[in-house]
């Protein structure tokens, strides 16, 4: 048999399926009248780790539940896993994997009794093997008779994380998964989310933090319900059209009141000891600072603006669209 | 005084305020609670200030007559003419008879036996039977006492007859108080008890299961998972149904060993048909769970459910004895059936065929609260 053909069976299969795990178009849910997602489409590639970005509020929660069945959009369409969100639901829900925002175990179930629950549910062959792997691949053996409640932080969320894969879902929806966890916690954390990913499992994860975005294939950007920016962080950043200058020196409260009102200055955010300077008009923003510059006892240097200065100049422009 | 001293002093009466005014807010918000403190009291005084009865008139009688005479449809427009008395069957034999009263249709019997009339004549004063159901002693008794005298009354007025005076009567009545002949209140309340604590445990048991799960927040995760809100209530009820087994045979034990209240009947349908009861308390505990907003509702719905259950079941007050209207509210409430069927079994020795009508009606009623509950599960979030 040539070599080809057995690297061909190895490979994804290009099955009826297709490549795509999430693919959703014009999404739109209000509650009480007032709209929290409004016509939001997004696209999600087969065992990629896609971020999904955006403020408190901006419907992040909403889009995850729409996708996994738990929330019925008021319009819009879409597919997840090949099957529609709103007809398919039942087949969804057998494939994916949802870690809710709030703990949802059962805390007076021990580890390894809320691992069972899941595994039966699923309709595992062997639940209790099933469960007893996962506790050790938790690292939690010699733990699993204590009861979830009394878990930390840190380990109720990887417990959270090891009952969502226990049945192999195709697609994991986290949702804001390290929220008040560690550093420690957060880097395992996601270590065992490229793990997956490296294994097949597409994941689509909200999330708060600029560095966890950074550690995703590609990302989308959510704001009062609307997607602003989609795709890969250096496409993304470069689509913002920003050009950011970082300036040090004494006194930097005073120079950042000072440049708030000057010519193509858009935005400006202190970073430890400097400031971020940021404006979509470069030549404005050039003439400022080249205007500042003679005052020597500050230093401008032309920098590329991180993923949250465009977040943040796109939340505002946003806000102001929306005023 | 200082500043100081006087906000020391005050403090603690404005966090009492604090905490007063708080308390109101929520219960503001909390609409059910709110209904539960107006509507409820005045509907339930009004239900039940009219509906109970404790001398009951118009109770279900059957005739047995052995034989057509003058004197024998005297004596039975006599017995209606009391108000004490509804002739509703007309049998024509003793197993018909029993079959009536062990169901709970009938809670009097009259037999008039062959040659009463001839008998009555020639003055040989002849016995008229009456069987009373003394299972339910509310409901026979003050019926029973004012039998006797109109009765013999009534007859007097009859042309051709004997003369008949209160010592010397042309008949006598002969009353057989069957089931409970010496009106033992416990062989009465202790099968109803059963009833009653089976009610209230099982209706709490469930009534809390799906508030539960939306409090704690595990909702949102079983929501997720792909598993069907039958299976759900199916899951979440029948461990329940085992703990009010035993629950029930606690109760019987019980009241055999200490009550001395006897098991006429089969032991099994008993058991059975305990079964089917405690399965359709179950099922309508579920459904106010999932129609509550959260646990304190689900207790109060279950309470205000309790209530009837209690004062219209024939648990308190003789059943026969309230208006109609209450008495069709009473056979939607699963407790009266299974009064019937407690009473029908043990201190009647009723079989299936007795209780036919109460097993379809517990079983109707079970598969109504889960058809209610299946439809009324939120498979979303929405």
């Amino acid at each position: 048999m040539p070599a080809s053909e057995g690297d061909r069976v190895n490979q994804h299969p290009p099955s009826a399926e297709g490549t795509i795990a999430i693919d959703v178009e014009g999404l739109t849910k209000s509650f009480g009248g007032r709209p929290v997602v409004r016509n939001l489409s997004l696209k999600v590639r087969r065992g990629q780790i896609y971020g999904f970005l955006g403020p408190n509020g901006s419907g992040k929660t909403t889009t995850l539940r729409m996708i996994c069945g738990l929330l019925t959009p008021d319009g819009g369409r879409g597919t997840c896993l090949g099957y529609d969100i709103l007809t398919e639901r039942e087949e969804i829900k057998r494939r994916v994997g949802y870690m809710t925002q709030r703990f949802s175990l059962y805390e007076d179930l021990s580890i390894l009794e809320n691992l069972e629950f899941v595994a039966r549910v699923y309709g595992m062959a062997d639940p209790t093997t099933a469960a007893r792997r996962a506790v050790e691949r938790l690292d939690l053996a010699g733990r699993e008779r204590q009861l979830a409640g009394t878990l930390s932080g840190g380990w109720k969320q990887r417990l959270a994380l090891g009952a969502c894969i226990l049945p192999e879902p195709a697609l994991l929806l986290l949702d804001e998964p390290t929220a008040g966890v560690d550093p420690k916690a957060r880097r395992d954390f996601w270590n065992e989310i490229h793990r997956l990913a490296a294994a097949g499992m597409t994941v689509l994860v909200s999330t708060h933090y600029m560095d966890e975005a950074e550690r995703c294939h590609e990302i989308a950007y959510i704001a009062y319900g609307e997607l602003l920016a989609r795709g890969m962080i250096p496409a993304v950043i470069e689509a913002s059209g920003l050009h950011t200058y970082t300036v040090s020196g004494p006194d930097l409260n005073g120079l950042a009141d000072r440049l708030l009102g000057m010519p193509g200055v858009d935005m400006v955010a202190p970073f430890g000891t400097s400031l971020h300077v940021a404006g979509r008009d470069a030549k404005a923003l050039e003439a400022t600072v080249a205007k500042l510059s003679q005052d020597q006892r500050f230093a401008w240097n032309l920098s590329s603006p991180s993923l949250e200065d465009v977040f943040i100049d796109l939340m505002a422009r946003s806000r102001d669209d929306f005023r | 005084m200082s500043t100081m001293a006087v906000a020391r002093k005050w403090s603690g009466l404005s966090r009492t305020i604090a905490m007063f005014i708080k308390e109101f807010v929520q219960l503001r918000r909390d609409r059910l609670t709110f209904a539960t403190m107006v509507f409820i009291p005045l509907v339930q005084l009004t239900l039940f200030g009219f509906a109970i009865n404790t001398t009951p008139r118009h109770l279900p009688t059957a005739v047995l007559a052995y034989e057509d005479s003058d004197i024998g449809r005297s004596i039975i427009s006599a017995l209606r003419n009391t108000s004490y008395f509804e002739l509703t069957e007309v049998v024509h034999s003793e197993a018909e008879m029993d079959h009536l009263m062990r169901s709970g249709k009938v809670l009097f019997g009259v037999e008039i036996p062959a040659g009463f009339e001839r008998a009555v004549r020639r003055g040989d004063r002849p016995a008229l039977l009456v069987a009373a159901d003394a299972s339910d002693p509310v409901a026979a008794g003050t019926a029973l006492g004012a039998l006797e005298g109109i009765v013999s009354t009534a007859l007097a007025r009859d042309r051709g007859l004997p003369e008949t005076t209160e010592e010397k009567p042309a008949f006598e009545i002969r009353q057989h108080r069957r089931y409970n002949p010496a009106a033992v209140t416990s062989l009465n309340i202790v099968p109803g008890l059963l009833g009653v604590i089976l009610t209230m445990t099982m209706l709490i048991f469930t009534a809390l299961s799906v508030t539960r799960e939306i409090e704690r927040g595990t909702m949102e995760s079983l929501l997720a998972m792909p598993i069907e809100p039958l299976e759900i209530m199916i899951g979440k009820i029948a461990p329940y149904i085992v703990i009010g087994f035993i629950q029930a045979v606690l109760i019987l034990s019980f009241g055999i060993l200490v009550f001395e209240v006897p098991i006429s009947g089969s032991l099994w349908l008993l058991a059975l048909l305990s079964t089917l009861f405690i399965a359709t308390n179950l099922s309508i505990g579920y459904t106010f769970s999932t129609i509550a907003q959260n646990q304190l509702q689900a207790i109060q719905m279950s309470f205000m459910f309790f209530l009837p259950n209690i004062l219209l079941s024939g648990f308190m007050f003789p059943f026969a004895g309230m208006p109609g209207w209450a008495q069709v509210i009473g056979e939607l409430l699963p407790l009266t059936h299974y009064i019937r069927i407690v009473r029908g079994i043990m201190l009647k020795g009723a079989d299936l065929h007795d209780l036919q009508f109460e097993a379809l009606a517990l079983l109707g009623l079970m598969l109504l609260a889960m058809t209610v509950a299946v439809r009324r599960f939120r498979r979303t979030l929405d």
